[in-house]
């Protein structure tokens, strides 16, 4: 194999450097776009031997604008519902080759994944293919403008569940995609976040090194959709989990495993520094409704038992 | 015309042995026979009226380990198709079946997968579009995928359908065209009918198509990518590349056609196929199996003296203007029976083409228009006769009405 520049990243321990990255600079990503970097953290799991697909969306349109390519992979795009039907079909193409090694991977983003392409998940995920689909999931419709989706969590205002007079938002709950494909029978359901990056790259090992369809979904942040400085965007998303409200486990084989313990911070301190909550800081009005978010990070909490005790 | 067979008359068919030589076999069986010959290695389906016996058939095949396909049992027609383009972009030679609704689901799969320039073969089992819900043969649903840059094969009987598969792989995979291939049959009226079928032999096959080759595929050792996010400065290019290897195609058609013939000794006409134009005034024009009773008509009334001849079109995608002006250019009048309708034109899409193709070579042959046999509705002999003596009708008087709703209960 040819050699290839070499790009390092800086883990969160800030002293290990992880090996050359996969996913080749200069793409065209927003400055402090969290998706880029959970993209890395993926190949970096996932090693050389492995195909991509990937829907319609923002990590597709930012590392493949023709003629250029930031996939130091093979990667096929084909369309925003079906990556997962997509890398059904290489999978099957490359059992009929007798290849046994190569990993099939999904990146995909939340509206792909929790919206659009739910039929063709729950399809591959039943027919037990060998991949292993990853949700870079920023909550909401970032490529086309910060739409809300199934994944957008309550209250948070997005440019068609916009908070107003008579609104705080959107009205709805955040889908549980993990637990629906626990349900499928899938041998390994992990959830992550790009403030942990090595967490990701052992989930990211663990599920490719899974036989079966494995899921690993991974929080990132988005300074454009969720608007705070991109400064903060591994401190956002730190929070949401030390908040509940992201609550980082693992399913194997059905069975809660590990989970990503906390010391319980209050939500505010999640929700102040994104001005996708502003409106609920308003006014006093709004308390009830933080009340409301708290409740579900307690929920969380006692879900998955999140706090050391 | 053959009697549409119900599933219980094929009982006894499913053993999933392949069988050989000249046999008696339903259109279904034959057409996954002809495909297990082709040894794809991936088949993606989803079942629907009246595709399931091909697919039945297939799977069956796969089940008794008599081929060595992997079949992918897809949650919907949506990731049939999707899941081929994976495996054909992986390398896989890749098959599947859908008609109607199944096709309408997978129309922008269909655009994606001809635009990436995967090739794969899928037989159309033609069924009408709802609504109303109707289950039986038109050609509304492949019409509707005319501008999608698939090729459009339509065959006339059993035997041209098996030998049609075949040589559509021949024209899918050649690195010239590079584009995947629908191979249309009527619903029921071939998919369910009983015919006396040469099968083909796996060694002849073997000799006749090639192993896919593709240019590129999804490969670790040599990463590319594919699908790419396409901006104004580069997309027409890749739009006009895809007419580019569909203008290739036409002469791919031919030959295909051609060293078929070599190899098997028959032969189907190329783009188009023509019978008793040479003197004829009128020319019926068809596609599918309603061509078989053209063929019925045009006998009897040769036989009456009527310069009556036919034209069939076997590819109506790439679309053969140039063949179709010339055989019709000495004609006095030209029928084109369409079993589609273009709602808001008033007539059929082949009817459109065909006039809108012979304007610019100065051809002012009378063209008329007849939409018939929509959603199973019978064509008898009478109704063609009938289509003949309107025919005859403007030879004499001119065109009256150029678009004609045939066999309506109400006008």
């Amino acid at each position: 194999m040819e050699s290839r520049p070499t790009a390092y990243l800086s883990t969160s321990g800030g002293t290990k450097m992880i090996t050359e990255s996969l996913l080749a600079p200069g793409h065209r990503g927003c400055a402090g776009c969290g998706a880029s970097l959970a993209a890395k953290f993926i190949l970096e799991g996932a090693g050389r031997d492995c195909i991509v697909c990937g829907p319609t969306g923002c990590l597709e349109v930012f590392t493949t604008p023709y003629p250029e390519s930031a996939w130091r992979v093979p990667y096929i795009h084909s369309l925003f519902e079906n990556p997962a039907a997509v890398a059904s079909g290489i999978e099957t193409a490359l059992a009929a080759q007798g290849n046994t090694h190569t990993k099939v991977l999904v990146i995909a983003g939340d509206g792909s994944t929790f919206d659009i392409g739910i039929r063709s998940i729950s399809g591959a995920f039943e027919r037990g293919h060998n991949l292993t689909y990853v949700c870079y999931d920023n909550e909401a419709y970032m490529n086309t403008g910060i739409q809300r989706s199934a994944s957008t969590p309550y209250d948070a205002s997005t440019t068609t569940s916009p908070s107003g007079t008579v609104s705080y938002g959107n009205p709805f709950a955040k889908k549980d995609m993990p637990a629906i494909l626990v349900a499928h029978g899938s041998p390994y359901v992990a959830t992550a976040s790009i403030a942990y990056p090595k967490d990701v790259i052992r989930k990211i090992k663990t599920a490719t090194e899974t036989e079966g369809p494995t899921y690993v979904q991974i929080h990132v942040s988005c300074c454009t959709g969720w608007y705070f400085d991109s400064s903060l965007g591994i401190e956002v998303v730190r929070l949401a989990v030390e908040t509940a409200l992201y609550p980082i486990f693992e399913f194997v084989n059905g069975e809660l495993g590990k989970v990503h313990k906390i010391r319980q911070k209050p939500v505010e301190e999640y929700l102040r520094i994104q001005k996708r909550f502003a409106h609920l800081f308003k006014d006093e009005s709004g308390s009830d409704e933080i009340a409301k978010i708290q409740a579900i990070a307690d929920e969380n909490v006692r879900k998955y038992g999140l706090v050391r005790n | 015309m053959p009697e549409k067979c119900h599933k219980d008359d094929s009982g006894g068919e499913m053993t999933g042995k392949l069988k050989s030589g000249r046999q008696v076999v339903e259109g279904s069986y034959a057409v996954a026979h002809a495909v297990a010959m082709c040894r794809p290695d991936v088949i993606s389906a989803y079942p629907i009226t009246p595709q399931t016996h091909i697919v039945e058939d297939l799977s069956q095949f796969v089940a008794d380990g008599a081929i060595d396909s992997k079949y992918i049992n897809v949650e919907s027609e949506f990731s049939a198709l999707s899941a081929l383009v994976g495996a054909s972009a992986a390398g896989a030679r890749t098959y599947s079946a859908t008609t109607s609704q199944g096709l309408a689901l997978m129309h922008e799969v269909v655009f994606n997968m001809a635009g990436m320039r995967l090739p794969a073969v899928m037989t159309i089992v033609n069924r009408s579009m709802s609504a109303p819900i109707n289950i039986w043969n038109d050609h509304q649903d492949s019409i509707a995928e005319r501008d999608s840059g698939w090729i459009q094969l339509y065959v006339e009987d059993v035997q041209e359908l098996v030998d049609t598969t075949v040589q559509a792989y021949l024209i899918a995979e050649d690195q010239e065209v590079s584009l995947p291939v629908m191979v249309c049959m009527d619903g029921f009226i071939l998919s369910h009918v009983f015919e006396p079928v040469d099968l083909l032999d796996q060694k002849a096959v073997d000799e006749f198509l090639p192993p896919f080759k593709p240019v590129s595929i999804l490969n670790p050792e040599d990463p590319k990518s594919f699908g790419m996010f396409v901006d104004p400065e580069y997309y027409m290019d890749f739009r006009y590349l895809v007419e580019q290897a569909m203008d290739q195609s036409r002469s791919k058609i031919g030959d295909a056609a051609r060293s078929f013939e070599s190899a098997f000794g028959r032969y189907y006409g190329d783009l188009i196929d023509t019978y008793q134009t040479d003197g004829a005034e009128i020319i019926l024009v068809a596609m599918g199996s309603l061509v078989g009773t053209l063929r019925d008509v045009v006998d009897d009334l040769r036989s009456k003296g009527v310069p009556v001849g036919l034209l069939k079109i076997r590819a109506f995608r790439p679309f053969p203007a140039d063949e179709i002006a010339e055989a019709i250019a000495g004609a006095k009048v030209v029928c084109v029976l369409d079993k589609n309708i273009s709602l808001g034109t008033g007539e059929g899409a082949v009817f459109t083409e065909i006039k809108a193709s012979l304007y610019n070579n100065g051809i002012r042959v009378p063209v008329i228009g007849f939409v018939i046999g929509l959603g199973g509705r019978d064509i008898p002999v009478g109704t063609v006769q009938q289509i003949v003596s309107n025919a005859e009708d403007v030879i004499k008087h001119g065109i009256e009405a150029d678009s004609i709703f045939v066999d309506l209960r109400r006008h």
